[in-house]
This record gives C-alpha cells, structure tokens and sequence, in this order.
C-alpha cells in the first residue's frame, strides 16, 4: 500500500514570521524521499506539516490526490518514527506495539499476530515483554519503527530516527531501513541533516535552506550537477573546494579563469559570463590529485596537515595566494606536513558559480 | 619488624640509604602541626561547616529530637504539669486501646477526613494543572493565584472566615437562597460540619497542584503526538499516557497530603470553637489530643496519644510504600 504525496505552495508561518515560503514537491508512490538541510532550514516543520501535527499556514498537502491539510493525523493513514523514539515508558514492547491497534479497537486476536510479525521484520522478538529502559537505543529504535509498521501506514515518516545512536549502530539501522523500505515498498519520507544518510538511503533528495527547496533530485544528480554553491557544498563528504577567481577571457569554446594566482582554461562556454566577472571555482577534494595525467594544473598546494585513513588520505593544504584546499587521494600516500606537491583536476568534474551562487 | 622481601631489618635497609635531607621550606609556608586527636583532627577538617550547621542542630536536638524523646519517655508516666511524672507502665497505651470511646471517635473522624480530602484535593489539584498545563496566557499569574490559599489555608484568619461563610447566614446559604434554596447550618449541624473542613482542605490545592504541573512538564510532547497519530482521544492520552507517567508525583502528593490530613488541626480547632462539635462530628484526632494535653493537663496520656499517631502514620506511610512498587511506574 503506497501513495503520493503533493505539496502546491506550501507555506508555515508563526505569527509574522515564515519559517516555509512555498514549497512545492512530488513524491511519488513507494518513493524514499529524503529532506536534507542544516538545522533550523524547515526540514522537520514540514515533515510534521505532513503528518498533521502542525498547521499549514498557506498552499496544499495533497495525499493520493486528496487535499489533507484539514484532516487530522490519525486518518491520513501515517505512521512517524521520532527522534526521541517516543516510546512509552511504562508499556513493555509488546504494549507499545499493540497501543496504536487497541486505540483503532482492534481485537486482541487480531493484534498479536500483526505485533509478532513487526517484532519478526524488525527480529526484537525475543524483547517483547520489556520495558524500555531494558533496551539499548539500537533495541528502542527497532522498537519505534515496528510501532510504525504495526499500523501499516500509507506512508512512513522518520524525523532524525538515528541521530541518538552511535557510529556503528547508525550505520546499521541504515541499511537495516533501506533494506525495510525494499520488503515494504511504502512511501517513506524521512528528514536528516546528515548528508551521507541522505545520499545513501534516497530514492529523492530534497535539499532544504532557510524554509526553501535548494534542489530536488536523485543522490548521484546533486553530486554531479548542484545547481547552486548551497547544495555543491552541502552534498558530498569531505566537502567541495571553493576557490574564488576571476573570469579572464570567455569565448564559446572555452573560458579562461585566473584563480590561485594561475589561470586555468576550462574547454567550456559558460552562459552569462563576462570578463572580470567574480566567479568560485568547485572541485571536490576527491576530484583533486598530484598526477599529471589526471588532469589540468590548478597550483601547488602547500600541505598543512595529512590524515590518513587507511583507504583514503586526507590533505589540508593552502594555495599560493592563501585559499584554503582539500584533497582527498586514493590509499595510503607519503606525504608530509609542511611539503609542496601539485594539484590537478579533471575539468569534467568541476563547477563554476557566479556571483549570486548559482551554478553557471 | 622485619622486611617481608628480604628478610632484614627495615631499620637496617633505612640506614644503607643515601642520607636523606627535606627541602627547606620557609617559615611562613611550612604547615602546621596537624593534631594528634580525634577531636581535633575532625576539627580542623570540618568544623567550620559544623559550625555553619549548629543553628539547625540546635532546632533539631532542641526542638524535635529532644521533645520526642521526653514525650516518648512521658507516654509511660501521668505528668499532668504539676506534678512530677510518676512511671505508670502501659497503663496509658492500654486505656487508648480498650476503654477510650473519644479516641476511637476522634480516629474516625480523623480517618474520614483523610479518605475523602486527600483523593478529592489530588483530583482537584491535577484537574486544574492539566488546564494550566495548555500553554495558556498568564501562566504564572494563574499558578501564584491558586497557589495563594495553600499559604494562607491553614491560618487562623482563613479558618475564622471559613467560619463565617458557612455560618447559617453566611455567604453560601446567602448564594444558595438566590436559587430558592434553604441551605442547612453546615457548622452546627454533625452531618456536614466535617464537609466544611474537606472543602477547606480541597480549597488549600496550590502545594500539590504546583507539583503535578511539574510532574506534567516532564512528559515529553512527542509522546502525545505519538497517541495522536495512533488516533488516541485527549481522554485516552490522559488515562494511559498522562496518568502513568505521573504516578511517581501522584504517589509523592498522595503521601505528603496524607501526613498532613492525619496532622490538621487548626481548622477543625476554630470552626468547631476547639470543641470538636456538634456531637464530636470534627473531633480530629489531633484536636482530641490537644484537649487531653492542655484541656485536662493530661500530658502522658496526650503524650501516648501523639506516639500512637505516629505509628498510624507510619503505617499508612508503609503500606503506601508496599503498593506503590504494583502502580507506581519509574522511568530508570
């Protein structure tokens, strides 16, 4: 059982202030749609604008073509994972699954099989007659997420549901929700700030900024094509490299860019560029290397500090006229603090920015 | 003795070590002498602190440790204030148990009161709470209001005007007349005079509503909206999520407010003029004792009176305890 989800103009405000200026966004059925964004951009607000725990102030929220912005939580056929998990303390697992079916007046003998089956998906089978504190938040968070499946909803919600969990156990539940969303195939829309989540779980990737859409678009699309500096820099881990420059000549076939004290010619045209118009050049760090042949020069870079990570190693270093640069290279390099090596780049793998952000 | 690793003489090991000489420290950093005693040693560590507490030490042997002791040594004798006491056995505790009508009088009353004041103040106090509890405007106005007559409620001044509204021509027969109807002499008459003091009781709701609002304050937001998505009605959210999660403040109000019913005293001593009448219908324990202890100067007697309260109460505080781990529901 899946659905759609529409928002025409959606908009929240509190008092004078707007915190979602209009928001529009499909979702389509069986989707894994991802709102991604720093805090405070409005992620969370329209997650719970979508599950009607908040009032949406402006526009429409359209479920299977319905308009829902008037019918209340319980009949919109939502289940929503917390962040806290929102497990009742009292109750022991079992209870805590069987809660939302008893309030729908579900027979006791049509609970417990729907209970078992949840605790089976979820394997906390074995902790059923415990209370929540007799759990780790690994064990609450399967426990909060079968008290969604229970209910077999329409549509899944998640609000942060693995920013309380460590390292490891997060990268666990992740996989572990992915795999759910596979045997479900339901609708999940699921709000995180953490960019790697986003870019490995979605299906779609809602990229949020101050109550506004950035980008709409499968993971690999933000990655390639950002369509502004916000999303280049937001997506992708360790983050992209902007280097500020100057256009110093621009035809249709090619564009020269003076940056890090050299000039780089890119064999593009960019539209609405002219001469000495302030440009950022994006490159990724991962997209920066020392040999020749994998690209052209950017500068010689002046290492800072060397991580290394076993797979990767991790540079920081400073360009000749001071801008600072990562690179990111493959295995285990030798390399100093405090040495000089080259930079070059791919040119199919960089961005140039105008003025106001956007992509050119 | 001799060392254990080697078997020589320690003071021999001593001696072949290099001669040993302590820095010199100056004569204004070098530390006292520390004291050989127990007492001085002590001294020295706490004192101070011992001495910030004295003032508390002095209330508490003084007046509280002290007057316990002396009344639980005098519940054995029949000091009567004028004379000394003469040690009398369990002369006193037998009269209480076999041949006291007013005691047994008094307990009831005193055991009416607190099954009936103590469930209706808690309800009423969590009803107002949970109102409180909606974000509404002018919060803290509301809570000092409320809270006003908890402070004032077991003051002469607020008995005495108990007294005076539900006298016969008072206030509430005044209000009742405008609807046609003849309100009784709630102060004279045995059969509501104890009401008066239970709404009284109910009335002093501040203490244990402040409480509750805390209690309420703790329950996270995100699980009603839990129950709500699940569809649960305000009611249903109130009986299985609010109540439970609030049974420790439930318990901790329903303990200290039973404590303070089994102990009230001076409502029931000016409505009823000290008498404890109509026909010893607010005969309070308390005020029973209180008439034994300086009515008829029968300080052993009130002595064994007030020993006797104090294990009802303990009792009732232990049992309360008992139960409490069967609907009590801690989160850790």
């Amino acid at each position: 059982m899946t659905t759609s989800v529409v928002l025409e103009k959606v908009e929240k405000r509190y008092g004078v202030f707007d915190v979602i200026h209009g928001i529009d966004l499909q979702i389509d059925p069986g989707e894994f749609a991802v709102f991604v964004g720093p805090s405070g951009c409005g992620k969370s607000t329209l997650l719970r604008m979508i599950a009607g725990l908040e009032e949406i102030s402006g526009g429409a929220l359209m479920m299977d073509g319905e308009r829902m912005n008037e019918v209340v939580s319980s009949e919109r056929g939502i289940a929503m994972v917390f962040q806290s998990y929102a497990l009742y303390p009292h109750m022991s697992v079992y209870k805590n699954l069987a809660f939302g079916l008893e309030t729908a007046g579900y027979k006791k003998a049509d609970i417990e099989p729907r209970v078992q089956q949840a605790a089976r998906v979820l394997q906390i089978e074995p902790l059923l007659q415990r209370k929540p504190k007799a759990l780790s938040g690994g064990q609450r968070q399967r426990v909060a997420i079968g008290r969604a499946i229970v209910r077999e909803p329409k549509l899944f919600l998640f609000d942060e549901p693995l920013s309380n969990l460590d390292a490891e156990l997060r990268v666990q539940m992740r996989v572990e929700i992915a795999r759910l969303h596979r045997q479900l195939g339901n609708t999940m829309i699921y709000v995180t700030h953490d960019q790697v989540e986003a870019m490995t779980m979605a299906d779609k990737i809602v990229v949020l900024n101050a109550g506004r859409i950035e980008q709409v678009g499968r993971p690999l699309d933000l990655y390639n094509h950002p369509v502004n500096r916000f999303v280049a820099g937001f997506i992708g881990s360790p983050k992209m490299n902007f280097l500020e420059g100057m256009v110093e000549a621009t035809n249709g076939e090619t564009t020269t860019i003076r940056v890090c004290g050299a000039s780089v010619t890119l064999p593009r045209g960019l539209r609405h560029v002219e001469t000495d118009m302030p440009v950022t050049l994006g490159i990724r760090p991962e997209h920066l290397d020392r040999e020749e042949s994998s690209g052209i020069k950017l500068a010689d870079l002046q290492i800072d500090l060397v991580e290394n990570l076993g797979d990767e190693t991790l540079l920081y270093a400073r360009s000749p006229d001071g801008q600072p640069i990562n690179m990111s290279l493959a295995g285990q390099q030798v390399i100093f603090n405090g040495s000089t090596i080259p930079a070059h780049f791919d040119v199919a793998h960089c961005h140039v920015f105008g003025p106001d952000g956007k992509a050119l | 003795m001799g060392n254990k690793m080697t078997g020589r003489p320690a003071v021999a090991i001593a001696a072949a070590g290099p001669p040993h000489h302590p820095p010199q420290v100056p004569q204004h950093r070098q530390r006292k002498p520390q004291p050989t005693s127990w007492f001085g040693r002590t001294w020295q560590g706490s004192g101070p602190g011992y001495m910030f507490l004295l003032p508390w030490f002095i209330g508490f042997f003084g007046l509280t440790l002290g007057p316990a002791i002396v009344s639980f040594y005098l519940s054995f004798t029949d000091f009567d204030l004028l004379r000394s006491p003469n040690w009398v056995g369990m002369a006193n505790y037998v009269r209480i148990a076999t041949s006291d009508p007013k005691f047994a009088a008094s307990m009831g009353v005193t055991l009416f009161f607190v099954l009936f004041s103590v469930p209706l103040k808690l309800a009423f106090a969590l009803g107002v709470a949970v109102v409180l509890n909606r974000g509404i405007r002018g919060l803290p106005v509301y809570r000092a209001v409320f809270y006003l007559p908890s402070l004032l409620g077991t003051s002469v001044a607020i008995a005495v005007l108990w007294r005076q509204l539900f006298a016969s021509d008072g206030l509430v027969n005044s209000i009742l007349a405008e609807f046609g109807i003849q309100g009784p002499s709630w102060i004279s008459h045995p059969s509501y005079s104890i009401w008066t003091l239970i709404i009284l009781s109910i009335w002093q709701f501040g203490s244990p509503m402040i409480i509750f609002l805390a209690g309420l304050r703790q329950i996270p937001t995100d699980m009603y909206e839990a129950a709500s998505l699940d569809g649960a009605s305000k009611l249903r959210q109130f009986i299985k999520i609010t109540l439970p999660l609030l049974t420790p403040v439930i318990f901790f109000n329903a303990v200290v407010q039973t404590i303070d019913a089994f102990k009230a005293f001076t409502p029931a001593f000016i409505i009823s003029g000290g008498t404890g009448g109509p026909i010893n219908s607010t005969l309070f324990y308390t005020l029973y004792l209180y008439q034994e202890a300086f009515g008829f100067f029968r300080m052993g007697y009130a002595s064994a009176l007030a020993w006797v309260l104090v294990v009802i109460i303990a009792l009732f505080t232990a049992f309360s305890f008992l139960t409490a781990r069967f609907w009590v529901h801690y989160d850790d």
